[in-house]
């Protein structure tokens, strides 16, 4: 199968091994990648904060040149995923808003593209079970959970996505590929976002609870899919709260016996080589 | 109605926020409310009392991490985090200043970013907040050690059609 692809601007920065797992794993499950033409930043947290109009017109021109390609579009970071879905719901909701977007963007926007984050495509245009199948060295002993984040979800009938209380695919995902998820209230609680640089001590707060109730729950380490999430949850707890933190896709890329994952774990800020090691993963 | 009330109104183009009873369940859910100056749910009824100075003078509405955690739960639709976006933009269209200044400093080099690649380069990105808001050395050792692995290169590629994207910002100028 053949989809649309939108990095973003996290995933060839500070989310490079978002964006090198995801493409691994879409390679090995036989899904062709086409990026977006000449795209541009998303706007993601900063637009919509100052000003609607502009939170619109980012995404939109992106989705305009999505459109001309005719495929689904895969956007593997949760905000431009957030965003895409965003600008699509203000474009149908109010048309003279429509009108005057397509007009500053120079093209127009039929908002019929399907946006899709790389856990919808995985598990529902793959399959579990196809999944599973691939999976050469089951993550035995790795006991995750599922940190989905705030933007994948919210506001449902925005993003169509998981069930936006207790969402359930990640951890599916996760025991597809031999891994034992743990279930804890934390899934799709704030990270802080976008906080990080501006109010460290909130951010620093909000992961610190995080990495409690992640170990209360049993984990020995958190998955996630969101770039900002992964910045934060792998760089601001406390050093003796910290536990690894890893892409949903870098663990796939693992169990599907992928090359790359040794040099991906080294981007890392907290060091998930010791836990590996230790469960004969790595 | 109070003018305040109808602006903010008018701005949201959706739900009223009058709508609001209070039962707090957007206050309960929001995980940066326990920094913020007013709750979510006071800072509607401060709007309907007609306390802009307060209101607009908050950190509050810099805090909203827009999680949308109480636009999902709110019982009566009120969409309390498009309400932080539309104060948060009056505060910028009036001048006023805003009360969490850093807050706004990283949305600005955010902003400032894109209009001169197309797209983020977060280093860069990273460099014009530090400069703008004097906070040089936080982070400093975490920089240093994601440069190394090289996560942060200083050079990325741009967006090819710079003139649409700064025709949008432009055009969206307020």
């Amino acid at each position: 199968m053949k989809v649309s692809y939108y990095p973003g601007c996290s995933l060839h920065a500070t989310g490079k091994e978002y964006d090198q797992s995801v493409k691994a794993v879409s390679r090995a499950l036989g899904i062709e990648l086409a990026e977006v033409n000449d795209w541009s930043c998303c706007g993601a947290s900063s637009a919509h904060m100052t000003n609607y109009r502009l939170s619109v017109a980012l995404p939109a021109r992106n989705l305009a040149s999505a459109e001309k390609a005719g495929l689904d579009v895969m956007v593997p970071c949760a905000a431009c995923f957030n965003r895409f879905k965003m600008a699509q719901h203000h474009l149908r909701e109010n048309g003279a808003l429509k009108k005057e977007i397509e007009e500053i963007i120079g093209e127009s926007c039929r908002g019929d593209l399907a946006v899709r984050n790389p856990i919808d495509v995985f598990s529902k245009d793959i399959g579990l079970e196809k999944l599973a199948e691939k999976v050469t060295r089951k993550l035995a002993g790795l006991k995750p959970v599922s940190y989905y984040g705030c933007l994948l979800l919210r506001p449902p009938e925005v993003c169509e996505f998981d069930n936006y209380e207790n969402p359930v695919l990640l951890d599916k995902i996760m025991e597809a590929m031999g891994a034992e998820p743990r279930n804890w209230s934390c899934k799709t609680d704030c990270c802080g976002g976008s906080l990080t640089l501006g109010k460290t001590d909130i951010v620093i707060r909000l992961v610190d609870k995080l990495m409690t109730m992640a170990r209360e729950a049993g984990a020995n380490c958190l998955v996630t899919a969101c770039p900002v999430c992964m910045a934060n949850l792998d760089m601001r707890p406390r050093e003796e709260l910290r536990l690894p933190v890893f892409y949903f896709t870098e663990l796939m890329a693992l169990a599907m016996g992928l090359p790359g994952p040794t040099e991906w774990f080294k981007l890392h800020n907290t060091d998930p080589a010791p836990l590996l090691k230790s469960l004969a993963l790595l | 109605m109070g003018a305040f009330l109808e602006e903010v109104n008018r701005r949201i183009d959706g739900v009223p926020i009058q709508r609001c009873y209070h039962c707090r369940k957007c206050s309960a859910g929001c995980p940066v409310a326990f920094a913020m100056e007013y709750n979510p749910n006071k800072v509607i009824k401060m709007i309907q009392m007609g306390k802009r100075a307060e209101v607009l003078g908050s950190s509050t509405i810099w805090l909203c991490a827009s999680c949308e955690t109480c636009v999902t739960r709110c019982p009566n639709d009120v969409d309390i985090a498009r309400m932080m976006d539309v104060l948060r933009e009056m505060v910028i269209e009036e001048g006023l200043g805003a009360r969490e200044k850093k807050i706004l400093k990283f949305h600005e080099a955010f902003l400032a970013g894109i209009r001169s690649g197309g797209r983020i380069n977060e280093p860069m990105m990273i460099a014009r907040y530090k400069m703008t808001t004097g906070d040089l050395f936080s982070d400093l050792k975490m920089g240093l050690d994601m440069f190394m692995k090289g996560k942060l290169s200083l050079i990325s590629p741009k967006t090819k059609d710079m003139t649409s994207v700064r025709k949008i910002f432009d055009r969206t100028k307020k």
